[in-house]
């Protein structure tokens, strides 16, 4: 009983780690774009991609021919809206916001970012990231058409935002 | 004049693009120990439940012997008896 307990342990890591393997890079990128860090200093990210995953391998034997990657991706949505007041703070006077407001998506709405990032970066279908978000398909289409002209209509580097002196900016 | 698709196909390649972050060494060992103590609380969660449960029954079915609710109480009020 106690042998079988262990070999299952044993079994389930060892798939989780080679499921990890192969998929954490594309989830962590998905990650690191919803909270809008930088690539190399994404601590949010981190935490949010470790948590969906813990969750992933707390299901491991549950899962019944799901999609891992699926059912993490998920995990990652429902925790980033859950969570979602947290990035979106106002910017307090004063003090920095070191993660956060320089990723590639800081210019949009938390909303915006994860309908963008499953939409594109996934390739959600439109009615499955309105289940996943828990809006109506048309409000999901409306959402991602104004984040996609909003990325297109300022410069991809990210300005700014106090506008310093010229030969001081980054 | 672009096209929707052509836009969308920009912003994708804008997602797709730049530097990825680097994935750390230790992401699925903390994720799989996290996991591992998920799954455990969730059992002690589920255990001690099925536990109250039993003996919420248990509790009950002594009480409903001892007391025996169903059984009506025996009549306090004797009907007057004429006609005999």
């Amino acid at each position: 009983m106690r042998e079988r307990y262990f070999s299952q342990h044993r079994r389930r890591t060892r798939e989780f780690e080679s499921y990890v393997a192969g998929a954490g890079g594309r989830l962590l990128h998905a990650a690191t774009l919803l909270t809008a860090e930088l690539p190399d200093d994404n601590p949010r990210a981190r935490r949010l991609l470790t948590a969906a995953l813990a969750e992933t391998y707390a299901r491991w034997d549950r899962l019944r021919g799901e999609d891992p990657y699926d059912r993490t991706r998920q995990e990652l949505a429902a925790r980033f809206a859950r969570g979602a007041w947290r990035y979106h703070r106002p910017a307090i006077p004063g003090l920095p916001r070191p993660h956060a407001d320089h990723g590639l998506l800081a210019r949009l709405t938390p909303q915006e970012r994860l309908i963008l990032v499953l939409r594109l970066h996934e390739g959600v279908a439109e009615e499955q990231t309105a289940a996943l978000v828990g809006l109506p398909a048309d409000r999901v289409r409306a959402i991602c058409t104004r984040a996609i002209a909003t990325m297109r209509s300022t410069p991809p580097t990210p300005p700014a935002p106090a506008a310093p002196a010229p030969g001081v900016a980054t | 004049m672009r096209t929707p698709d052509r836009k969308t196909a920009e912003v994708r390649h804008l997602l797709e693009g730049g530097p990825h972050p680097a994935v750390p060494a230790e992401l699925a060992a903390q994720a799989a120990e996290l996991g591992l103590r998920m799954l455990h609380r969730r059992r002690v969660v589920r255990r001690t439940l099925w536990l109250l449960l039993a003996v919420a029954v248990i509790v009950f079915l002594v009480w409903a012997s001892i007391a025996q609710p169903w059984v009506a109480p025996p009549s306090t009020v004797t009907p007057p008896v004429d006609g005999l």
